[in-house]
């Protein structure tokens, strides 16, 4: 019996070494290649690692699935907004000639483009679905501009590894990775379902990150920042979302 | 008046399930249930409940379903649940709105899904190595004829008093509908679950497409959600009838009862 225990307790011991010293190597390597989310500490952190670390792996190069043209919702929903002020309603008033997108942080050519310029670089235009966490979804047609243009043209410097992107509105401010930054499908969108982007949606310019919810394409952007640490901003969590209590990571 | 006394409802208890054969009773069993059996089944209760209190609160945000790639406000839905919101964008017909949970019940949500199917997987590995699948779950096919099957569901119709082999296997009915959760719902939420994340559906465009798009997706998983609580509603009510303090002792210490020794 005592032979039995024994044997039970050296088992026991070898497999939690093994387990700490397996997870250990797990967590060393996940940072290594950039699998652990900013919001990864506190409670919920395991879950929100294991999505984000299994949809890395599998979604790195995926393109989001695109859609005909009959499939377009009609019409499609514009979420509510907090009032933008009259600021905002001066620029609206003036056709939005006075808009910039400020590009600055670890890039080689700190820019700020009026649309006008964003308009005359490389157009996209695909049908996508965005999908909001509340559950309701609609499909459009976006036109833009590839962030992945913008932010080659102002060069981010090799140690690159998130682009930080904030709204008119102040409260309003989220990051991406580069796998989502640089995909083909990521747009500084001016237009939808072959117009102008209606201000409902997010007009002047709003980030379509297809493969991500509705909350990470931000409506109204006014800067991009390239960073390699989210660490500095607000509650250090990476963006707005999981300081109001949503995970940083919305692929699901 | 004649109220039933604890002898009588505890005699009516053991008669829901019927055994339908004492043969199936393993001559080698030391415990009802074994350890990994009894681990990953708390495991499982405690991801389940979980995940339907998360689901509940993710779900009031938007009770309208659809059928299809999308849907919204805009959108006829397939039905709505009459049931008020945590959204003032839905029309619910109600005068309030509902606050707001959906952060943490999306963490919540995701974190016990995690949790739940790397259980099941271990489940799943150890059922099909020691056989507990092929043991314990699949039904003979002497008990599959209509004539025994038939036996067993009059007999819990009828609230015949159980065998003492009841309280060591399951009777054919428990074996059909185990397998049905675990091989049938459960992988049926998982995907239908996955099938409307959008990166997810970037990777495998089929698994979405061959449920009829996102919102079908969405659609389903509810469903299959309402089946999985009605199963464990049922379960419930099973084990309180066939004596819940012996039920739950086999599905914690592994003995079926205080008066029974281990085989």
């Amino acid at each position: 019996m005592r032979k039995f225990a024994r044997r039970k307790l050296i088992t026991a011991g070898i497999a939690v070494t093994a387990g700490a010293s397996g997870l250990a190597v797990a967590a060393r390597l996940a940072q290594r290649y950039g699998l652990i989310p900013p919001d990864a500490g506190g409670f919920y952190g395991p879950g929100e690692t294991l999505t984000y670390a299994a949809q890395r792996l599998l979604t790195r190069h995926s393109f989001a699935r695109e859609f005909a043209p009959s499939q377009i919702s009609k019409p499609p929903f514009a979420n509510q907004v907090d009032p933008l002020g009259e600021a905002f309603k001066r620029l609206q008033e003036a056709g939005f000639t006075g808009w910039r997108l400020n590009v600055d942080g670890m890039v080689a050519r700190p820019a700020s483009f009026p649309l006008s310029t964003l308009k005359s670089f490389p157009v996209r235009s695909q049908i996508t679905h965005l999908a909001c966490e509340e559950g309701w979804s609609y499909i459009a047609q976006w036109t833009g501009v590839p962030l992945s243009h913008i932010l080659n043209l102002v060069g981010t410097l090799p140690q690159a590894r998130y682009v930080i992107y904030r709204s008119f509105q102040p409260d309003w401010w989220e990051s991406i990775d580069m796998a989502d930054a640089l995909h083909p499908q990521t747009l500084v969108a001016y237009g939808m379902n072959g117009g102008e982007l209606p201000v409902g949606f997010g007009g002047p310019l709003r980030l379509r990150v297809p493969r991500q919810l509705g909350y990470k394409n931000v409506k109204y952007i006014t800067r991009l920042t390239v960073t390699d640490t989210l660490k500095p901003l607000g509650l250090g969590l990476g963006s707005a979302a999981p300081e109001a209590g949503y995970a940083w990571y919305a692929g699901i | 008046m004649a109220y039933p006394t604890i002898d009588t409802l505890s005699q009516m208890a053991g008669s829901v399930w019927a055994a339908t054969s004492r043969s199936v009773v393993p001559a080698t069993v030391t415990s009802r249930h074994s350890a990994v059996v009894r681990v990953t089944h708390w495991i499982t209760t405690l991801c389940f409940l979980a995940l339907l209190i998360s689901g509940v609160e993710i779900l009031i945000s938007h009770p309208r379903f659809y059928w299809g790639e999308a849907g919204n406000v805009l959108t006829p839905p397939l039905f709505k649940l009459p049931i008020p919101a945590s959204r003032s964008t839905v029309p619910t017909g109600y005068g309030y709105v509902l606050p707001d949970q959906n952060g943490w019940s999306r963490y919540l949500h995701f974190q016990a899904a995690w949790l739940a199917v790397l259980t099941g997987l271990f489940y799943l590995g150890y059922g099909l190595l020691n056989g507990h699948f092929r043991r314990n779950l699949l039904p003979g096919s002497a008990q599959l004829s209509w004539r025994a099957l038939s036996t067993v569901i009059a007999k819990n119709l009828r609230f015949r008093p159980a065998s003492e082999a009841d309280a060591w296997s399951y009777n054919v009915l428990q074996r059909l509908t185990y397998l049905l959760v675990i091989f049938f719902l459960f992988p049926l939420v998982i995907w239908t679950g996955l099938a409307m994340s959008p990166a997810i559906a970037s990777a495998f465009p089929a698994a979405v497409t061959v449920l009829g798009g996102q919102q079908s997706a969405r659609t389903v998983h509810f469903f299959v959600s309402i089946f999985l609580l009605l199963f464990l509603l049922v379960h419930v009510v099973m084990v309180s009838l066939a004596g819940f303090r012996n039920r739950m002792r086999a599905m914690i210490t592994g003995r079926p009862a205080a008066n029974l020794e281990p085989r």
